[in-house]
């Protein structure tokens, strides 16, 4: 009995040591949160397409494997972002759906005009208001959403070839055999 | 005088909390700014994370107590505002944790280990006190030399 009693600070001490060594992971973003909205479905939404032509909604996106991008040309991190996705856009083909968020129209365009649109369609959230529906708490967000129209995964922050390889592609493989 | 003027008016300012809100988000209705302020005051700011939206400067903290004071205008509720915003951002925005099974440890747990805590030093207490008084009584040879003693110290 005595001698257990001494290893307990042993215990304290490896407990406390466990949740420092987890705090220090290299990966470890405390500001990520996951998303409220993880399996349940998209929000509405319906925006006016930033090139012409019809707005892009959410029941336009219906029957598909969708991935959204909050971007804005004022955002810093979607500058690093941006070569991913024009990667995932021309080698892996994927029809990558923006939003600009809180973004003047002109501004996007001279953006995208400038570093190359990954875009297949890119709805104009002006005011943000689809970006508060979504739960948007800093660009760059990336949203993956399943044929049935709810929403499988957030992605705070730019995308990397790191979540991209690992969690991203997985993912969407997953969604699309289903 | 007047330095000393300023310096009190400088150490005023810097104890008054930060106010974010702006003049021209208030309501209208005082009743409806006064649940709106309250309300601002228990959700977090998600950019800052430690800053409730009534403290924050940053954009996104402006955009939620403009949602939030569109809902109350609308007629919402306190508790229907506030689930129109948990329902978007989470329960991460609430500054006071909900008492509900996910936080059930979070709530509990200092209870609980201050019950175990006082039960280990009452049982410790208990045990003291019978092996005090569970002592044998003296044998007639220690009596003697306990008299001896004793008497020793008074001479």
């Amino acid at each position: 009995m005595r001698k257990t009693l001494y290893l307990l600070p042993v215990l304290l001490f490896l407990v406390i040591a466990g949740y420092f060594a987890l705090g220090l992971q290299p990966g470890r973003d405390p500001h990520e949160l996951p998303s409220a909205l993880i399996d349940k479905p998209l929000p509405d939404f319906d925006l006016p397409a930033l090139a012409g032509g019809p707005n892009i909604s959410n029941a336009s996106l219906k029957g598909q494997v969708a991935v959204i991008n909050f971007f804005a040309s004022w955002c810093v991190p979607c500058k690093i972002e941006h070569p991913v996705l024009m990667r995932l856009a021309t080698k892996e083909k994927l029809p990558l759906i923006g939003i600009a968020y809180k973004d003047a129209v002109e501004d996007s365009q001279r953006e995208l005009a400038k570093g190359g649109d990954p875009y297949v369609r890119i709805g104009v959230d002006r005011k943000g208001a689809a970006g508060f529906d979504f739960g948007v708490y800093g660009v760059p967000e990336t949203y993956v959403v399943d044929k049935s129209g709810h929403i499988r995964k957030r992605f705070v922050g730019p995308l990397n070839a790191d979540t991209v390889e690992k969690e991203l592609l997985p993912l969407l493989r997953e969604l699309n055999r289903s | 005088m007047r330095p000393l003027l300023a310096a009190l008016a400088l150490a005023a300012s810097l104890a008054l909390p930060a106010m974010a809100v702006e003049p021209n988000e208030r309501l209208a209705d005082p009743v409806l700014e006064a649940r709106a302020r309250t309300l601002s005051k228990g959700l977090r700011c998600m950019v800052c994370q430690n800053e409730s939206i009534d403290e924050s400067g940053a954009d996104l903290a402006r955009d939620v107590r403009l949602k939030l004071r569109e809902r109350l205008t609308a007629g919402d509720s306190d508790a229907a505002a506030m689930q129109f915003i948990v329902a978007r951002y989470g329960k991460f925005v609430l500054l006071n944790p909900p008492v509900e099974p996910a936080t059930y440890v979070l709530w509990f747990s200092p209870v609980v280990i201050l019950g175990l805590a006082g039960t280990g030093i009452a049982l410790t207490i208990r045990r003291q006190r019978r092996a005090a008084a569970a002592a044998a009584p003296l044998d007639p040879a220690e009596q003697t030399r306990l008299a001896a003693l004793m008497q020793e110290s008074d001479s």
